[in-house]
């Protein structure tokens, strides 16, 4: 089933909870406050859909922004660094999401807790 | 007597001024990396130093680049230091016709018509010596003074001087820009009213004394004056180390580091820390900004360094910035601004570097071609343009292997200049192996970004690196591609990265002149401006792109083409945006205009999935 998906270019996300006390939510509001255009996000894809590192890797940025939305930030700094900051996302966005930017603060505000 | 109590203020301030150069530049050797210390040490001994004399006299003194910007911005600028300088050397050489050629305490020469009062020896005054002297020196006063006529004017009428904006100053530059123009109206009244208490002076002092001496009581007024003119001497050697006049001795030492061949290097460093200071605000490069357009002017270049010297940048200064390089290519002192804002971003920014290993293994290539194309992800995004450049490779019957057909990472230019090395670093060293791999004897790429870090950074032993529009004009020229005029009205834009970041002005015009009727705009080559869609940028929000892309959007459809070309698919991409002109890449230009050949020709595509 799941190879299947793949072909048509999905992928098959496990059932699980998400305990939203439990989570993070102060990292996506400092983010939010050095890019505000993470406001904008709708969670179209259609970065991930361009970007050239999911090509290669599962990275996705409509992933990583629902995560940081989320408070689920724990594994972020790793997933962003995925990230090659070419711009194709952001050219592409339908929202004018300042992407590049916004991975570059969403490093900078998991990083250092994540070293 | 050659000592009075008021040579004090302009003494002291020497010493202290000699002081902090003296410490100010030890700090800066002993940051200098071992190899740059050796090469500055060895430049001091070469003929390179003969060089960086005229250097020195051509830019420092001469100002020559400022004249090439404006003539009258430029007078200004050399009358106060040619003029000053020429007072200080000829102050130095007639004060030894007095002291029987020995060399005298500093402040002899500077105050000497306190202390020697001459008299005048007419009708053939200018034939002596002393009064060959007494000549000259009014008359270089006098052309200092012109150039603080015009500095005075130009801070109303700035655009006169060619500047639409000038740079708003703070109050420590006001204090040093204070004292230093009335160094030079004391000096006149110092002088003049010693010449008209003694009747000596030159043409300008003498004259000047005798009216004064008709109305005023001179002989308490000279001495107030000497004490003014010292004091302001003072004053602007105090001020001058921590404000713009540190250029001065500076931009000196600079172009002597440049010319050793010493390069920026690692951020902070040495370097770094001359070129802030070398710095004067001139002021040039705000008007060359777009950012003015969209409304940070408090991001151009002299802002942006003034807040780094001062250990004040913030993030906001260090991220706005399109990386266009139109400051560097006005600033008349040649600072690295792109370089530097690149430093302070890499102090900014923090990104854990993937170590990419998720690419391997790459598709490998099995067979050898003569050309591979990398299209990059511009290229990509703008899926006209990498057709357009296969149908010209076919039609060319060039033997060529796509390598990032299926994708690629990124040529890791915009991590570079996000200020992020070591990430950038590890794409360039995977890419390198990728590109190596293919054995190919040249890379053809459609993107200017890429194209530039190819040439910059890439070690691709022996392996020619060329943009497509280059390669496309020895094709045209090897005669293996045909092109057909055609009836349209063209305007070609240059991209940054290809034009100032890397010099390519000729190569797309050749080809598109064979194709299209080509208007020139405005600004183009050198003074292109930026499409607004830099990925150098990480400041701005899409409204001020936009603006920017406007801006230049109109400027370019002034001689309202019938089609704007550029050779760069983030340009065409950006430009596409903003809905004013057809937009196509040289590349897809030539793909509809080229003769197709019919003839069965021996090409096939290499690559293998
Ligand atoms: S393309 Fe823009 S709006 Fe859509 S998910 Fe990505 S960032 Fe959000
Ligand atoms: S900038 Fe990053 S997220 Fe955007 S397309 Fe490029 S690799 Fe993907
Ligand atoms: S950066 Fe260059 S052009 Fe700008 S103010 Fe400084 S010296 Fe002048
Ligand atoms: S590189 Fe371009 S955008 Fe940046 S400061 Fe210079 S002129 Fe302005």
């Amino acid at each position: 089933m799941e190879k299947k998906a793949r072909q048509f270019g999905y992928t098959i996300t496990r059932d699980r909870q998400i305990d939203y006390d439990a989570n993070k939510h102060d990292i996506s509001k400092i983010v939010a406050a050095a890019e505000p255009s993470l406001n904008l996000c709708i969670s179209c894809g259609t970065c991930s859909a361009t970007c050239s590192a999911a090509l290669f890797t599962d990275f996705s940025l409509r992933h990583v922004i629902l995560l940081l939305r989320r408070g689920e930030t724990s594994g972020l700094a790793k997933e962003v660094a995925k990230c090659m900051l070419c711009g194709k996302c952001q050219l592409v966005c339908p929202r004018n999401v300042s992407t590049r930017n916004l991975i570059i603060q969403i490093s900078k505000a998991v990083i250092p807790a994540q070293l | 007597m050659t000592f009075d109590l008021f040579v004090l203020p302009f003494f002291l301030g020497l010493l202290f001024l000699l002081a902090v150069l003296f410490i100010k530049y030890s700090r800066w050797i002993a940051m200098m990396s071992g190899p740059d210390r050796v090469k500055a040490g060895m430049a001091l001994f070469s003929v390179g130093m003969l060089k960086t004399m005229w250097e020195v006299f051509l830019e420092s003194l001469l100002h020559r680049k400022m004249f090439k910007r404006n003539p009258l911005l430029g007078y200004m600028h050399m009358s106060f230091a040619l003029g000053w300088f020429l007072l200080i050397v000829m102050g130095n050489l007639e004060s030894r016709v007095y002291s029987g050629g020995h060399i005298n305490p500093p402040y002899y020469p500077i105050f000497l018509k306190f202390f020697i009062h001459d008299k005048r020896v007419l009708p053939f005054e200018i034939f002596t010596l002393p009064g060959f002297f007494r000549f000259t020196m009014d008359l270089i006063l006098l052309f200092v003074l012109s150039g603080l006529v015009l500095a005075i004017f130009k801070r109303t009428r700035s655009r006169w001087f060619g500047m639409k904006r000038a740079t708003k100053h703070n109050k420590l530059d006001k204090w040093a820009i204070t004292s230093l123009w009335l160094i030079f109206p004391m000096r006149l009244l110092a002088e003049s009213f010693t010449a008209g208490l003694y009747k000596g002076g030159g043409f300008i002092t003498n004259s000047l004394g005798s009216i004064f001496d008709a109305v005023l009581p001179l002989q308490y007024l000279a001495y107030p004056a000497w004490w003014a003119y010292s004091t302001m001497l003072g004053v602007f050697f105090v001020t001058l180390p921590w404000s713009r006049f540190m250029h001065i001795p500076t931009e000196v030492m600079l172009i002597y580091l440049r010319n050793a061949g010493i390069k920026q290097g690692k951020y902070p460093g040495s370097f770094a820390e001359l070129e802030l200071r070398a710095c004067p605000r001139c002021g040039v490069c705000i008007d060359v900004c777009q950012m003015n357009d969209a409304g940070l002017n408090g991001s151009t270049a002299v802002y942006f360094i003034r807040a780094l010297r001062e250990n004040r940048a913030e993030v906001q200064l260090n991220s706005n910035c399109m990386m266009c390089g139109r400051c560097l290519e006005a600033c008349p002192v040649g600072i690295d601004t792109l370089g530097l804002r690149v430093g302070a971003r890499s102090v900014d920014n923090i990104m854990v570097a993937s170590d990419f290993s998720y690419l391997l293994p790459q598709p490998s290539v099995k067979r050898k071609a003569d050309v591979v194309y990398f299209a990059g992800c511009m290229g990509h995004l703008t899926p006209g343009v990498k057709n357009a450049m296969q149908k010209i490779f076919k039609n060319a019957g060039v033997n060529y292997n796509f390598i990032d057909k299926d994708g690629s990472i990124c040529c890791g230019r915009p991590l570079k200049l996000a200020g992020l090395k070591d990430a950038a670093s590890k794409l360039t060293d995977e890419n390198t192996l990728k590109i190596l791999e293919t054995r190919a004897d040249l890379l053809v790429t459609s993107c200017p970004i890429c194209y530039k870090i190819f040439s910059d950074d890439y070690k691709l032993k022996g392996m020619q690196v060329m943009h497509h529009s280059v390669y496309i004009d020895k094709l045209v020229t090897e005669g293996l591609l045909t092109l057909q005029p055609s009836a349209l009205r063209a305007v070609y834009h240059d991209p940054c990265e290809l034009g100032r970041g890397s010099g390519i002005y000729l190569e797309p015009r050749n080809v598109l002149k064979q194709i299209a009727e080509v208007a020139e705009v405005a600004e183009h080559g050198v003074n292109s401006l930026c499409c607004g869609g830099s990925i150098g940028e990480l400041g701005m929000n899409s409204t001020q792109r936009n603006t920017i892309r406007d801006g230049a959007l109109k400027m370019l459809c002034e001689p309202q083409p019938d089609v704007l070309v550029t050779a760069c698919p983030l340009c065409k991409k950006t430009f596409d945006s903003g809905n004013q002109v057809a937009v196509k890449d040289i590349a897809e230009m030539v793909a509809e205009s080229m003769t197709i050949n019919r003839q069965p020709v021996n090409n096939k595509e290499l690559v293998e999935a």
